[in-house]
């Protein structure tokens, strides 16, 4: 099929290192010694923690409810039981800690009742919230949940959904062997996503390196009968960011502001679509995924691996070498070296790297950037980074803005060419979050300073009220005062006009009911508090209670002498 | 920065052939007062020696430098003209990467206003002085003679225009002692060696495209608008494109990053603006080749130019 290809700027051309972890077929990891599933695994809400410690679990029950709409489930990896729902260091450079369900396996492998799904007949909602109740997350790194992504926009036809398959991080293979041996089931999960969103075309974009996973996926498509355009995209890094693989595929360009759905097209990694296609028409939740075990080990390979398996038993089955001081999560351009090597495998991780010196050589200081424009050129999104860089340099947050920090989709690709080594995407990312934390801050001051006012505003309002109140009791009281003044005036006079008490009695007949309402309320609530008992008296020791009546008596006898004494007190 | 050393070579190679192994003389010095100034801000700035040492940047100054100077000049002279370039125009202003200004344009400019007349003694061509007979002269033991030494072809055309009523540029031009076929009897060859060097770095990507051409273009389109309305008055563009620092700054000087634009637009009306503004003083301004002063004008620019000509960046470029 001919097909117009678009061209993305900037990018460059690591070596791929990808060969190593070719050679051998998927492998199933065997089940750990315990499994550390983290519940936050997607972006958007926390779940909820649903099982408690010393629960017993089955394979794929859910344990973790997806908490509001941008958020999804977590499910039980395997059977076995639920030890402790704690904190547990997470795969992320800061080596936070996160609420994680810890599970230690039986060794049954026992699954829950699984149903599939005949989607074709369910309303669309119904399907997204079963992907959600699923667990169904971007795969390809991002973990955005998928049904979040399933609503086209009512204004803008849905033209093209993209699939992602061109993994172009440099040592990643886990989405080459998925396309290459599950080709049949992410294509029919290609197909979920086509029917929910309604493009006129389907298209999956591969990396011209590729060319069995190219061949196996046109197989597929050609074998479920769909029309689906497969296309080879040039290899280059970053032609796997979701913008850059939709610029090549459809020459549109996302920017930062706006969403895809806005321009008419949808991007999927082809493992997400694995995953619903498995949600779906098996009823299995996500519970593993594969990674690629690659980097400084004998023997580089993918392993379909359960979400919550520790690293360093995934990595020992690679076998990693003597020198191995650590594991690099993700690839060598965007990933990032887990703070500890004990940290779960998550839905996040499409591939763990054995680092070590040889293989990744510490990198020369770094020099002052003299402005060369080198990573101005490689930028994908054609930023100017050194500018951004000065600024960011120099906390200048608001010019890195107007130089669109924010458009920055971190690929590296800045850092990996700049000739003075400067690690240009630690500043961007330094920057952005400080930007963050100033908004964050500036919000909570914000939102005091309206409390404050506010209660400014009602203090007045009350005192106005208050006054206002006031002057209008004065005014009846004067105008009482003037009347019964005129009565009295009038009752002088002899003349008893009824005429001038009628007023009077009016305005009596106004306060009087108001007064008597009044000392009611008094009445009743000194009934009540007499009533009420003091509390926590029944268990008492007779010592106790006699103690207690000595003061009630003091008390009844005490109350009409403080009375009577308090006008000579206030008088002295 | 090495490899901008390197592209000078052929360069160097044909002025030491051609106008005496004096230069290579003046390349040492300039680099070892170049290396001594940097190590010496480096140590009152607590910066690591070895690190900036090496990358190489204080060389380029250096043989930007003595590839500017006069080749007899007094061997304090670029001395002083180093050192101003590397402790003044660069590390006080921050040290590399800082400099608003290209640090051997700035030591050109203060030489050729604080000593004129050193600085505009060149040798004639012709003259065939022996390599200690230089060596004497730029180390002063031996007297300097006018007779040494002389304009440089562009002063002397310009000069000749200036004084003679009905003189014609082919007329100057004729003159074999000091010109060639085009330009400056051997100062053609030597910016030819220039233009290669500076297209290998474009090749090898060191430097773009976009100051270069627009350089030689801006320096050449006005060459030849005002040789095509007056031959007689004006020399044409390939007379000026081959004479003087053209080339040299076209591909070496101009292009300095740290100092110039970083857009491409920018670079575009950095490096046209350096030509037309080159042309402007060494024909109608007082001295007779205004590289230095047009790159130092630029330089003022580039902030600003920089600001102006923002690419549009990924997703944004329908709205203008």
């Amino acid at each position: 099929m001919l097909f117009n290809l678009f061209k993305f700027n900037g990018g460059v051309k690591p070596p791929t290192n990808k060969a190593q972890s070719l050679t051998l077929p998927i492998a199933q990891a065997p089940l750990p010694s315990r499994l550390v599933v983290p519940l936050h695994q997607s972006i958007g809400g926390t779940p909820k923690p649903v099982v408690q410690a010393g629960e017993r679990v089955l394979k794929g029950q859910l344990i973790g409810e997806a908490d509001g709409w941008i958020s999804s489930a977590v499910h039980a990896p395997t059977s076995g039981m639920v030890v402790e729902v704690g904190m547990h260091m997470q795969p992320h450079p800061s080596g936070l800690d996160a609420l994680c369900v810890v599970i230690e396996p039986d060794g049954h492998d026992e699954w829950i009742a699984r149903e599939p799904l005949d989607y074709r007949t369910l309303p669309p909602e119904a399907v997204r919230e079963h992907l959600q109740r699923a667990g169904v997350v971007g795969l390809g790194g991002a973990v955005f949940p998928t049904h979040g992504k399933l609503t086209a926009s009512k204004t803008v036809p849905m033209q093209e959904l993209v699939i992602n398959g061109a993994e172009c991080e440099p040592f990643i293979t886990c989405d080459d062997l998925l396309m290459r041996e599950r080709a049949e089931d992410v294509v029919r999960g290609i197909g979920i996503f086509r029917d929910l969103l309604q493009p006129q075309k389907v298209l999956i974009g591969i990396e011209d390196n590729k060319p069995e996973a190219i061949a196996a996926m046109q197989a597929a498509v050609a074998a479920v009968g769909e029309d689906f355009a497969v296309i080879a995209v040039p290899t280059r890094y970053p032609a796997g960011g979701a913008k850059q693989l939709i610029r090549v595929l459809t020459s549109k360009e996302v920017p930062a502001s706006k969403r895809s759905t806005d321009l008419g097209v949808q991007c999927f990694n082809v493992a997400t679509a694995y995953t619903a296609w498995r949600a779906i028409a098996h009823g299995e939740p996500v519970i593993s995924r594969l990674v690629t075990v690659t980097g400084n080990v004998d023997t580089p390979r993918n392993y379909e691996v359960l979400i919550g398996t520790p690293m360093d038993e995934l990595l020992a089955l690679a076998g990693p070498q003597a020198d191995t001081d650590g594991i690099v999560m993700g690839g060598p351009m965007m990933g990032f070296l887990v703070p500890d090597t004990t940290v779960p495998v998550v839905k996040a991780t499409n591939c763990l790297i054995a680092h070590s010196p040889k293989l990744f050589p510490p990198k020369a200081p770094e020099m002052p950037c003299i402005r060369c424009g080198s990573c101005a050129q490689a930028c994908p999104h054609e930023l100017q980074p050194f500018e951004m860089y000065w600024h960011a340099r120099s906390k200048n947050f608001g010019k890195t803005q107007e130089f669109h920090i924010f458009d920055c989709i971190e690929c590296g690709c800045c850092s990996f060419v700049c000739p003075s080594r400067i690690p240009l995407v630690q500043y961007f990312r330094f920057a952005k979050s400080e930007i963050w934390a100033r908004e964050r801050e500036k919000k909570a001051a914000d939102t005091a300073k309206d409390r404050f006012e506010f209660k400014q505003f009602r203090e007045e309002r009350e005192k106005a009220e208050k006054a206002e109140k006031l002057a209008k009791a004065a005014a009846a009281q004067a105008a009482k005062k003037a009347a019964e003044a005129a009565a009295a005036a009038a009752a002088e006079a002899g003349g008893a006009d009824t005429g001038t008490s009628a007023p009077a009695s009016t305005v009596d007949s106004e306060i009087d009911p108001k007064k008597a309402a009044i000392a009611a309320a008094m009445a009743r609530a000194k009934a009540q508090r007499e009533a009420a008992q003091p509390k926590n008296t029944e268990a008492l020791t007779p010592e106790q209670q006699k103690e207690v009546a000595e003061i009630e008596a003091r008390r009844q006898a005490g109350q009409p002498a403080t009375a009577a004494s308090e006008p000579p007190a206030s008088g002295a | 920065m090495t490899q901008v050393c390197l592209a000078l070579l052929p360069g160097i190679a044909l002025y030491a052939w051609l106008l005496g192994p004096a230069i290579l003389i003046q390349l040492l010095l300039a680099s070892a007062s170049a290396l001594a100034a940097e190590a010496l801000m480096l140590k009152l700035m607590h910066k690591p020696l070895g690190l900036f040492l090496g990358d190489g940047s204080a060389l380029v100054t250096a043989w930007l430098i003595a590839l500017t100077f006069p080749p007899l000049a007094p061997w304090w002279l670029i001395v002083v003209g180093t050192a101003f370039a590397v402790i003044i125009a660069k590390h006080l202003y921050g040290g590399l990467g800082q400099n608003p200004f290209n640090p051997a344009m700035v030591a050109f400019a203060v030489c050729i206003v604080s000593f004129p007349a050193l600085m505009s003694q060149w040798p004639a061509l012709g003259l065939h002085l022996s390599f200690g007979e230089q060596l004497q002269v730029v180390f002063g033991l031996a007297p300097r003679i006018d007779a040494l030494s002389g304009a440089t072809p562009l002063d002397t055309l310009k000069t000749g225009l200036k004084l003679g009523e009905n003189v014609d540029v082919a007329q100057l031009l004729a003159n074999q002692e000091i010109y060639g076929q085009f330009a400056g009897r051997g100062w053609e060859l030597i910016t030819g060696a220039y233009l290669l060097g500076g297209l290998w770095l474009c090749w090898r990507g060191i430097i773009t495209w976009h100051v270069p051409t627009a350089f030689i273009v801006g320096l050449g389109s006005l060459a030849a608008a005002l040789w095509l309305y007056n031959p007689a008055q004006f020399a044409s563009p390939l007379f000026h494109l081959f004479s003087g620092g053209a080339m040299l700054g076209a591909f070496f000087i101009a292009t300095d990053p740290v100092s110039g634009c970083t857009t491409p637009r920018g670079k575009l009306i950095f490096g046209a603006g350096a030509g037309i503004l080159a042309y402007l003083i060494r024909v109608f301004g007082g001295y007779p080749d205004g590289i230095a002063f047009a790159v130092l004008l630029m330089n003022l620019c580039a902030p600003v130019i920089d600001l102006l000509t923002q690419p549009a960046i990924f997703g944004m470029k329908d709205k203008s």
